[in-house]
């Protein structure tokens, strides 16, 4: 039987999506259901004085109006930091409180001060215009770089400053530079994105009063870790009594790993109304309220001897928080940033500072790559401009730096198993002709434009990640994954697993991998996921995590079922177990033509004797029927890497940037499904290709967000865009029983710095800011044009 | 209130609905039609692209009532007897779709693109598609699937 892993199959998912048979949160519709419309805070910064509901609740419809007051009084939770993080100084970090309805006061605008349930969508519109809210209005923080300096958000959380953080040896550092020939340093801005997933969030909440049970459709990425946080942190409702499902989802970048403030109180006001409550969020208020992503001020230095050795790197960053602190707020920039800020180099000293701030604006927390696109820009800006500041090529540079042998230990947490940096860069030079750059630049000069070729080689720690080295780092959960792999009595199986797809093809690249382990065809496969009923307790899908955590979850409940499998056989055919060997969905006795299906084992498991005999199939200490679980923790987090390389052609009359070519050769280790791995370079590359070039999410001085439609926030299109130029390394990992490392977020990741040092390089080594606009650009132009005058 | 007489996939329907009853509402929340989708409130997005007319039409940009009338074909009337459309089949082959959301209103719009341009090329593809938004592919396995359905319609 030909392997399914490594083959280009088609999506098993893709027919219901192109026939308008996926259900989403928003196509669901309950029997007599309710709706609901959040009033939300038009201020960045301002006290509540006055909540008056009088005459909203007198309007047509209306149901309920419930405030922070009626979910204070419930003891309902708020909404929680995921991981706690200790300052330098051995401090604990500082949380404010995030009530779900904001009672005394709000700290962003679209922070939610009250929900309008009512019969109809109309209804409660109008209803929520009457609601009477009398706001003190204060002076709202929202710059990065000043929050420090503003007034205190939360009381008794002086300059604003959630933590302080180190990893790093400071006085290793200095030594470093006191020995170094030459220091480059940068000051960078790693502009705040809006994720964008192209569904909306939404939720419907249901209340069942005969079983008391909460049951919650949402666009979550992890149902069961909302679970948990509702219950838990939230007291929604205990567990047992609260099922979380998120159906089909669509995108979430990150956006949808949070519990969100409309989660919990409409699963909270559809016990208290006893009715379905509906609530679709418009593209506004998921411009408003959706978690926003990067947002750091950089300032960074690199020490290196004359002939380009890297000996020291400083990384000081003020990372912005948002209002709030959220599930993966405080780790994106910490330990999924710091680790990696040291790029794919051997640095000998190293530290990363970051200064977590509050500010009046919607919370950021993990965006795709989170953490480590930012981690990436920092080193791979600061790299290109050594090799400017040098004179020694780019790519010669990086490989003079690359770590020569795995296990490579980097600098300052990681250890990367297996990895073949130097063969990426090379194949990507290929790839993109880095040698015929320079003929091209050429002729991009004599039409009177000006080219320029960017370099990128990144790492990223992925699959995350063994629980006791996460929860020894501040840590809320631990981030194993489950698999349940499960028979029927007649040879099909359905596999559940503890990942959410969301986009991701699970459907199809995990039917791969368990067809592959029990030799049965893929279409006698099912993959069940995004249901707390169905399946067991699983961590959800962000980080890179769903294929090198929960795909070896399934490789080893598949393998137990071919252990008892072969348990199974030994005693039907009278074998020793020892010498049934499974191969191809068959269990054959060695040195015999003794055989049995797999089909056929499961049958005799679940139907364990036979007519007129007292004989079972089953050998002592076996139990009947035929389901398997695993729960998988990963002995280390795993590592893709690569080399990307763009091409920038700009025109100095308008400023405008022609992404003319980008390559991307990237190592995930071992490819299961080279179609699905594809869409996934290619839609990371998209959103990063965003950041440098288009994307932007800005907030005026009182905290309004500017650029809060599609009309204000620039989504690339598809003219946007050349066709990328994809290829791979593929050294296998070796922490696991696949050799695979991830591959979701690499794009999102290498990007940005790539398309930038293109763009700079263009500019003969002019900082712009992300993203690259043609204004931006122009005015770089102008001041090229002024230099080159005075040269000559 | 008004009543809506359309021809939505082939079957007539004759619906009571509020006068400023956008299409889209009207198809997903009066009809059922869930497959055409909502991805914005400004009409940027291009998820509850449908034909009307046979003519593609972002649906939340037209009243119901100011379709009275005509002839809609959505998503779910794309197949022909349980078989896929070539669009919906090469989206599928050259995996044109990631989460789906988009897929809709992206095959509604590609098919008129090729029933107005029989053999676009890249750049006219990705012009024509610039009302689109996709989040999930980067666009270049849509661009590769419009180029492989114009070979089989």
């Amino acid at each position: 039987m030909a392997s399914l892993v490594g083959s280009r199959v088609e999506r098993k998912e893709d027919k219901r999506f192109l026939t308008g048979k996926g259900r989403y949160t928003a196509d669901i519709n309950l029997a007599n259901q309710t709706y609901a419309i959040f009033v939300r805070s038009p201020h960045a910064r301002a006290s509540i004085k006055k909540l008056n509901i009088d005459k909203a609740l007198k309007s047509s419809g209306v149901v309920s109006i419930l405030t922070g007051k009626e979910i204070a009084d419930d003891k309902i939770g708020g909404l929680i930091a995921g991981w706690a993080i200790r300052s330098e100084d051995g401090t604990e970090m500082k949380c404010p409180g995030n009530p779900p309805l904001a009672k005394d006061n709000v700290n962003f605008v679209g922070d939610p001060v009250a929900v309008v349930i009512a019969e109809s969508l109309t209804e409660a519109k109008e209803a929520a215009e009457k609601v009477e809210v009398d706001y003190k209005v204060l002076k709202a923080v929202t710059s990065t770089a000043d929050a420090m300096n503003g007034d205190t958000i939360h009381e008794g959380i002086d300059k604003n400053l959630c933590f302080d953080w180190l990893l790093g040896d400071r006085q290793k550092v200095k030594e470093a530079f006191d020995k170094a020939d030459k220091v480059i340093s940068i000051d960078i801005i790693n502009n705040r994105l809006i994720p964008n997933a192209m569904e909306p969030r939404a939720c419907v909440a249901d209340y069942n009063a005969a079983s008391e049970e909460i049951t919650l459709y949402t666009t979550s990425q992890n149902p069961h870790l909302s679970r948990l946080i509702m219950s838990a942190f939230g007291n929604v409702a205990p567990e047992h009594k609260l099922r979380v499902v998120a159906p089909d989802v669509g995108g979430g970048f990150g956006s949808k790993i949070n519990v969100y403030n409309e989660d919990i109180v409409c699963s909270w006001a559809a016990k208290k109304i006893n009715r379905a409550i509906k609530w679709v969020a418009e593209r506004s208020e998921s411009f408003l309220t959706d978690i926003h992503g990067r947002d750091h001020v950089t300032h960074a230095e690199l020490a290196v001897t004359k002939d380009g050795k890297f000996l020291g790197f400083k990384n000081e960053t003020i990372a912005n928080l948002g209002a709030y602190a959220r599930v993966f707020g405080t780790v994106t920039p910490t330990y999924l940033f710091g680790p990696c800020a040291t790029g794919v180099y051997e640095i000998p000293a190293a530290y990363t500072n970051v200064k977590a701030v509050y500010t009046n604006t919607a919370p950021v927390d993990a965006y795709r790559g989170a953490g480590r696109p930012e981690a990436t820009y920092t080193i791979e800006r600061l790299v290109e401009k050594a090799s400017m500041e040098l004179g020694i090529d780019k790519t010669e540079l990086r490989i003079k730096n690359f770590p020569t042998a795995f296990p490579f230990k980097q600098t300052l947490v990681h250890t990367v198993d297996s990895g073949d940096y130097v063969a990426g860069m090379e194949k990507a030079k290929q790839m993109a002709d880095y040698k015929g750059f320079e003929a091209r630049r050429r002729e991009s000069e004599a039409k009177g434009k000006l080219r320029g070729i960017g370099v990128t080689s990144y790492f990223e720690a992925c699959g995350i990640a063994p629980s006791a080295a996460v929860m020894s780092l501040g840590c809320g959960v631990g981030l194993w994954e489950s698999a349940e792999v499960r028979f029927n009595p007649t040879g099909q199986v359905t596999v559940y697993t503890g990942s959410h797809s969301h986009g991701q093809s699970h459907q199809t690249t995990f039917a791969q991998i368990a067809a592959d382990e029990l030799g049965v065809p893929i279409e006698n496969i099912d993959i069940v996921h995004g249901d707390t009923d169905k399946g067991t307790f699983g961590m959800g899908t962000y980080g890179s995590r769903s294929l090198a955590v929960g795909g070896i979850a399934i490789v080893n409940a598949c393998k137990k079922i071919v252990e008892k499998g072969k348990r199974v056989t030994a005693k039907m055919l009278e074998a020793n177990p020892e010498d049934v060997e499974f191969k191809d969905g068959e269990f054959i006795v060695s040195k015999s033509n003794k055989k049995k299906t797999i089909g056929e084992v499961a049958f005799a498991c679940y139907l364990p004797g036979v007519r007129d005999e007292m004989k079972s199939p089953l050998p002592e200490g076996d139990e009947p029927g035929l389901k398997e679980t695993s729960f998988y923790d990963p002995s280390n987090f795993s590592f893709p890497a690569g080399t990307h390389i763009a091409e920038v052609e700009i025109d100095p009359e308008t400023g405008h940037v022609k992404l003319e070519k980008y390559t991307a050769c990237d190592d995930f280790g071992r490819i299961i499904n080279p179609m699905v791995v594809e869409g996934q370079v290619h839609g990371g590359l998209a959103q990063g290709i965003g950041q440098a070039l288009y994307e932007n999410a800005e907030y005026d001085e009182t905290g309004q967000l500017m650029t809060g439609s599609y009309m204000d926030y620039t989504m690339p299109r598809a003219d946007n865009f050349p066709e990328f130029n994809i290829g791979y390394t593929c050294t296998h990992a070796t922490t696991n029983p696949l050799g695979v490392k991830g591959c979701g977020e690499a794009g999102a990741i290498a990007a940005p710095p790539t398309v930038m040092n293109a763009v700079i390089d263009a500019l003969g080594g002019q900082e712009v800011t992300m993203p690259a606009t043609a204004e931006k650009v122009w005015k770089a132009c102008k001041n090229l044009k002024k230099s080159n005058s005075k040269a000559a | 209130m008004g009543k809506i007489s359309l021809e939505v996939n082939g079957r007539k329907v004759e619906k009571e609905a509020p006068d400023n009853t956008l299409l889209s509402t009207f198809l997903r929340e009066h009809l059922q039609l869930t497959g055409t989708h909502i991805g914005c409130d400004t009409s940027q997005c291009g998820a509850c692209v449908v034909h009307v007319d046979g003519n593609s039409l972002k649906s939340c940009t037209a009243l119901a009532a100011d379709v009275n009338g005509s002839k809609v074909t959505t998503i779910e009337g794309l197949e022909t007897n349980g078989k896929m459309h070539p669009m919906q089949e090469a989206f599928k082959k050259l995996h044109g779709l990631q989460c789906g959301f988009c897929t809709p209103g992206m095959v509604m719009s590609a098919v008129d693109l090729l029933q107005k341009n029989k053999k676009p090329s890249d750049t006219e593809i990705r012009d024509w598609l610039e009302g689109n938004i996709c989040r999930c592919t980067g666009y270049q396995n849509i661009v590769a699937a419009v180029k492989e359905a114009a070979t089989k319609m």
